[in-house]
């Protein structure tokens, strides 16, 4: 009796306050939220208990629809190009000698150690009409007008490509290091290339790595709002500006939690399936 | 060797290897006929793995030269070499099935479809895996792993097989029946096999040749029987089987004879070719050595009988020399006994001494090497 009293105890000390933290501000804000969905907004920005499914069905009108595919389209190009840019950059941190790596793991971390909207202006001055870039391509000749790059969706991909690339990157890194060496040296040894060792060995064999990397690039793009609203202007408007806006600008709290529902689903979604990749890599 | 037709197959000439500044392999000459099965032999860290992979074409010789069918391979990738490698993890592709593994080399090589299936089956049925064609490589034991290993190497029917300590993951009942296997398989395809290994009871059974490495240098290249009952240095004495090395110099001489002078005592052995006053090693098998309690002509080596060891078939027994050196003599274990505590003769019968030079003398000889080769005359090393 005494004993198991003390266990609760223990229980209760170490495990209470994260559980307390968890129900204060993940819980119950979620409930609130997918309360505020199924209520009425009113004139003045707040909303009224009356229950309705509108804010759900205003989900399919063609806006908010394009709204999702532009922001999966996105989401989507920057998971390939992350990917593209990561896979060598990964390979060579991995095979780099034992020296290098921690430095080269370093380089890769270091930017993200300082606040990514002190990054993301950074990109600003590099790239406006009277930025760092256009001074220099006018200095050097090569152009007569400053060209036009900040506030373009070219200019949006790449502020999502610099910041999620480490997200790629580490599971790529880890995946790739796992490679046994000798399994290379067999491909070779067999008669295959550079090239078929890497489609017919190396590449099935960091599938785990990229779907990993994949994954956690996606997710995280899918919610970004301030690069698109410092690097494209607010031109193109994506489902982390749709949420923000319906929250703080347009005051329809009902419409904003819906979206914000149906992005968590998402996530979710793409959640279960990376756990289960997962546990079928541990199963191999 | 029985098998093999006398071509050169594979030459080595003066492969150095090094690895930051640390010399693994040191100047090795070697020859490799063509059907022969070679093992290379030493202890871990003597070079003969980094001489295979040089083999192979995963490492490149610092200096020196290597022959494939009488071509400098120097520039040639693995993948342009006609020899292939059976890795000591078996290395085999975890998200291949054995059937997919085996054809790897064929698929490379564009081999047509029903072909690589012919082959591959054939190879299946060799290595005794029938039926196994979907397993995956982690759903196959250590000794079936061995098995595709072997085949998704010889498939490509290469002219030289290279092993690497490819039993060494095994149990001793497997690795024992895999040694016959592979034995004859080699008899078999008639394809020259190097090996490595630093089970030297393996290398006995299997070679047809053996070459023993020690620090990055080739000891000695010989059948089983000569590594084994002339080792030429004290090395390939001590590492091939169990052995009685005694310190001594020659102190007297005749025209057919000379006799060694050691701390426990002297001998009269039938060698020629030594000097006066040469420091040497006396080489004698546990089985060659014997004790009595009569005095034997030619010799005055006396001990005290210490220890009687029973090992089934064989008694060993242990007997301290005056200067504290136990000697090992190994008898049938139907023989009597010399009681423990009994003062004994120890000799042995003409012949089944072997000779060897010191240390002393050989770093001589590698002096003398080392001038020839920096191209200096005695007078600016002494």
């Amino acid at each position: 009796m005494i004993k198991s009293f003390k266990k609760r105890i223990g229980a209760l000390v170490t495990v209470g306050p994260t559980m307390l933290w968890l129900g204060l501000f993940l819980l119950i804000p979620l409930i609130y939220v997918i309360g505020i969905s199924f209520l009425t907004k009113n004139a003045y920005g707040g909303v009224d208990f009356i229950f309705t499914l509108d804010n759900y069905k205003a989900l399919f009108s063609s806006e908010y629809v394009k709204v999702f595919a532009d922001s999966l389209w996105l989401s989507l190009e920057t998971t390939v190009i992350c990917l593209v840019v990561g896979y060598p950059f990964a390979y060579i941190i991995a095979n780099a000698p034992k020296k290098w790596k921690p430095a080269l793991v370093l380089l890769l971390m270091l930017p993200f150690w300082t606040n990514s909207l002190i990054r993301t202006y950074g990109w600003n001055t590099l790239l406006r009409t009277e930025g760092i870039i256009n001074h220099f391509l006018q200095w050097a000749g090569i152009i007569d007008k400053p060209l036009n790059m900040l506030y373009t969706d070219g200019a949006v991909l790449l502020g999502m490509v610099y910041a999620l690339l480490p997200f790629t990157v580490l599971p790529l890194h880890t995946s790739i290091e796992k490679l046994d060496h000798s399994l290379l040296e067999a491909a070779s040894d067999l008669g295959a290339s550079k090239v078929h060792t890497f489609t017919r060995v190396i590449l099935p064999l960091t599938m785990p790595g990229i779907f990993a990397g994949s994954i956690q690039t996606f997710i995280p793009s899918l919610g970004f709002f301030f690069i698109s609203d410092m690097m494209g202007g607010a031109k193109t408007m994506y489902i982390g500006n749709l949420i923000k806006n319906q929250f703080l600008s347009a005051r329809n709290w009902p419409l904003g939690a819906v979206l914000s529902i149906v992005l968590i689903i998402i996530t979710l979604i793409l959640m279960k399936l990376y756990t289960r990749v997962g546990s079928l890599e541990d199963m191999a | 060797m029985s098998n093999s037709q006398g071509n050169v197959i594979i030459r080595l000439t003066d492969v150095d290897k090094s690895f930051d500044d640390e010399r693994v392999v040191k100047k090795l000459n070697l020859d490799v006929e063509e059907g022969e099965f070679l093992t290379m032999l030493g202890p871990s860290g003597c070079g003969k793995t980094t001489t295979l992979r040089m083999i192979a074409g995963f490492e490149v010789p610092t200096s020196g030269q290597i022959f494939l069918e009488g071509e400098d391979v120097d520039d040639k990738k693995p993948n342009e070499r006609n020899v292939n490698t059976v890795f000591q993890n078996y290395a085999l592709f975890p998200h291949m099935n054995v059937f997919d593994n085996i054809a790897f080399g064929l698929v490379e090589k564009k081999v047509k479809k029903d072909e690589i299936r012919r082959r591959v089956e054939e190879m299946i049925k060799l290595v005794q895996l029938d039926g196994m064609e979907k397993r995956m490589p982690a759903q196959m034991s250590g000794g079936q792993k061995q098995r595709v290993a072997i085949a998704r190497a010889l498939v490509n029917r290469p002219k030289v097989l290279l092993l690497d300590e490819p039993l060494g993951a095994l149990d001793l009942k497997l690795r024992k029946q895999m040694q016959g296997e592979l034995k004859a398989l080699q008899r078999r395809l008639g394809i020259t096999f190097i090996y490595v290994t630093h089970d030297q009871e393996e290398a006995l059974t299997m070679s047809d040749r053996i070459a023993v490495m020690n620090r990055g240098r080739l000891e000695q290249v010989g059948t089983p029987e000569e590594v084994y009952n002339h080792p030429e240095t004290k090395f390939v004495a001590d590492f091939i089987g169990e052995s009685n090395i005694i310190e001594g110099y020659i102190e007297n001489m005749t025209d057919d004879s000379i006799e060694v002078t050691m701390e426990s005592g002297k001998a009269v052995i039938h060698e020629t070719g030594y000097r006066m006053e040469e420091m040497v090693y006396l080489c004698i098998r546990p089985e060659n050595l014997k004790i009595s309690t009569e005095a034997k002509e030619g010799f005055r080596f006396r001990g005290q009988v210490r220890e009687h060891i029973f090992i089934g078939s064989t008694n060993k027994t242990m007997i301290e020399m005056p200067n504290g050196q136990m000697l090992k003599a190994v008898t049938p274990a139907e023989d009597e006994l010399i009681p423990v505590g009994t003062a004994v003769n120890v000799f042995w019968n003409p012949g089944k001494a072997v000779v060897m030079r010191t240390k002393e003398e050989q770093i001589y000889n590698v002096i003398e090497q080392s001038v020839e080769i920096e191209g200096m005359t005695n007078d600016q090393i002494f």
